[in-house]
């Protein structure tokens, strides 16, 4: 280590050797790096989780525009739409072909007594343009009374549950006193609101949800014809659809503005970038700490240094370098943990925690930032090494 | 002569604090120093050896009056020039402040390398070569914590030697030292001073040194009292 550091910097890595000299000190602050990179990790591991299972129904959908309640927050938390909004929608240039859409939570019990909550999807069987290829590939076999396609990342139910219907075998469950049978299966994944998805016909949802009715379905999902501009489209429909009822979004927009709203209005979304923030204070402060106590200890050392005609440059960079040395030290281990705890979480919550490069380097970025701004605090300490004070 | 002297101050006066509590502690020195000699500065404590030291030594800011160092005026010149300065000087504390997490022979290489990367099996060279002198061939990779207090003053004298300074300054280097380790280094100081021509400025009250001096300079409350060539 000091061998190949004294290649790198053409000189003796002082900052090195000194942290590891006071082998305490080294352990106490790689830890305490180690820990705000935990924390920073875990919170941008559940927003991630956040994102994602926000995100993770849309990709059930295949549509260009969505009109949904003016009142709806996000695509899994709205009110209805009159139907009548789609038969307008059709006569609006641009519009090739529209479809409801139903969502309802629905709560049921599993034969071992454990209630799951599942969000159910209603669709039209008769488009199945609109949905991803998977769903509409079963479209035929859900026109069949009570059957649906069954999310096998339903959180609580055990992955063997699903077993035999992936080898094409059916089964049935009770929900609200009716038989439903899987007939399928798809992968989406609980989120904060449900455990998991469930996909049948909008005949089947009227059929589960008797207090929804099909003239309010709870989005309108719209095809546009080819080589139109959508935002035209979007504006078009906004003319022709009231605006104190109803709202037109993209697609992707309304993902985008779903993603915004669990993020920076839903008290989750909040508290965990609160938490990001905690943990890159805790990081600073600890770094500082450790680096200014350093840089008192060794005061007398460094106005030696001073004394023998070491300039300003040299003493940051020792600083620095010793910043670099706990950003890099304590990153290893904190993001090692963490890949543990993201295994432990998503295998307990069911949650979509899971670590990507981005994510890794971005720590890494922050931890190294980070570092640097205390190792630049902790400088201003050096100033009390006066080498006229060393006779 | 004199014009070539390494050191000379003319009319140098120095003072601490402000106002009320202002106390001058260096009153109108003027002193020429000549190349290679062994300069000794005694007095009474308090008497302001060690501020004359380090004002001659480019460690403190000159206020009142003139220090020409190595050709340089001392006065009002900045810190990267004082910083440039110090590396062609070498210093011996009377604690020996040598950097606890670096070996023997890395505290003195930190001697050498502040005149830039260089080669560095040149350096190494070099580094053995000095604690050699210094008799501590043996004790090359032992961290300051395992030396005796000997040892790690040689240590220090080696780290102050090794990049072949023109001028050290020396503050009661063997006063932390036991008589017959203390009597080592400065006869050491003494005989590389010689072989290299480097002059030298030391503050002591050891009489064994006094018989190597080549000037003895006596100070009394900021002022030169005596000035004697032996
Ligand atoms: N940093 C300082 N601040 C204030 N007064 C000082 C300082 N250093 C020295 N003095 C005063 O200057 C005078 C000379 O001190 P010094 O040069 O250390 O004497 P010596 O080395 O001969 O014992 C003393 O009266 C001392 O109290
Ligand atoms: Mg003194």
């Amino acid at each position: 280590m000091s061998r190949l550091l004294t290649y790198l910097f053409g000189r003796l890595p002082i900052g090195w050797l000194q942290l590891s000299h006071n082998k305490a000190r080294l352990a106490a602050a790689v830890s305490g790096v180690a820990f705000a990179n935990l924390l920073v990790f875990m919170q941008l591991g559940i927003l991630g989780a956040l994102n994602g299972s926000t995100i993770a129904p849309y990709t059930m959908l295949s549509a260009d525009i969505l009109v949904s309640s003016e009142d709806g927050n996000t695509l899994t938390d709205s009110g209805n739409v009159a139907r009548t909004r789609m038969f307008q929608a059709l006569g609006v240039p641009g519009v090739a072909s529209a479809a409801p859409l139903y969502i309802g939570n629905l709560p049921f019990s599993m034969t071992d007594g454990t209630s799951v909550s599942l969000l159910a999807f209603g669709v039209d069987t008769s488009h199945p343009s609109f949905v991803s290829p998977v769903i509409a590939a079963s479209l035929g076999a859900l026109e069949t009374e009570n059957t649906a396609l069954l999310d096998t990342q339903t959180r609580g139910v055990p992955e063997t549950a699903f077993h035999g219907l992936l080898e094409g075998k059916p089964f049935s469950f009770e929900v609200n006193g009716q038989t439903m049978t899987a007939i399928g299966t798809l992968e989406v994944g609980g989120g904060f609101l449900a455990d998991g998805t469930l996909v049948v016909s909008d005949q089947t949802f009227l059929r589960f949800f008797e207090r929804r009715s099909s003239g309010a379905p709870s989005h309108i999902l719209i095809k546009a014809n080819d080589n139109v501009s959508l935002d035209s489209v979007v504006e078009r429909l906004e003319a022709v659809l009231p605006a104190q009822s109803v709202k037109v979004q993209t697609l992707e927009g309304a993902a985008k503005a779903d993603l915004a709203f669990m993020s920076t209005e839903r008290p989750t979304g909040i508290i965990f970038g609160f938490g990001v923030l905690i943990g890159i204070i805790v990081g600073i402060v600890i770094v500082y700490q450790v680096l200014s106590t350093d840089v008192a200890d060794h005061l007398r050392e460094y106005a030696t240094f001073k004394a023998m005609g070491y300039g300003q440059p040299f003493f940051l960079g020792v600083v620095f370098e010793e910043a670099i040395v706990l950003a890099i030290f304590g990153f290893i281990p904190g993001f090692v943990v963490s890949l543990g705890l993201y295994a432990g979480l998503s295998a307990v919550t069911g949650l979509p925690v899971s670590m990507d490069a981005s994510r890794a380097i971005l720590v890494f970025l922050g931890t190294l930032a980070a570092c640097t701004i205390s190792g630049a605090l902790a400088t201003r300490r050096l100033a009390g090494a006066d080498p006229a004070d060393l006779f | 002569m004199t014009e070539n002297a390494p050191i000379i101050s003319t009319g140098l006066n120095h003072s601490f604090g402000t106002g009320e509590a202002r106390k001058q502690a260096i009153w109108d020195v003027d002193v020429s120093i000549a190349r290679g000699s062994l300069t000794v500065l005694m007095g009474p404590s308090g008497s302001g050896k060690t501020t004359l030291l380090t004002l001659l030594g480019c460690l403190r800011e000159v206020q009142d009056g003139s220090v020409r160092l190595l050709g340089a005026e001392l006065r009002g010149s900045d810190e990267a020039q004082m910083v440039m300065l110090r590396r062609r000087l070498g210093f011996i504390f009377q604690a020996h402040n040598l950097h606890e997490s670096l070996t023997a022979s890395q505290n003195v290489l930190m001697g050498l390398q502040v005149h830039g990367a260089g080669n560095a099996r040149m350096q190494l060279e070099a580094t053995h070569h000095m604690l050699e002198i210094v008799g501590l061939s043996d004790r090359m990779n032992y961290l300051p914590g395992s030396l005796s207090g000997g040892q790690k003053q040689r240590v220090a004298v080696a780290r102050a030697l090794v990049s072949n300074p023109q001028i050290v300054f020396a503050d009661e280097p063997t006063a932390a030292l036991d008589k017959e380790s203390g009597l080592n280094v400065v006869a050491m100081l003494k005989a590389l001073g010689q072989t290299r021509q480097t002059t030298t400025v030391m503050v002591t009250h050891d009489n064994r040194i006094l018989e190597l001096a080549d000037r003895i300079i006596t100070m009394e409350d900021g002022r030169i009292v005596n000035d004697a060539e032996t």
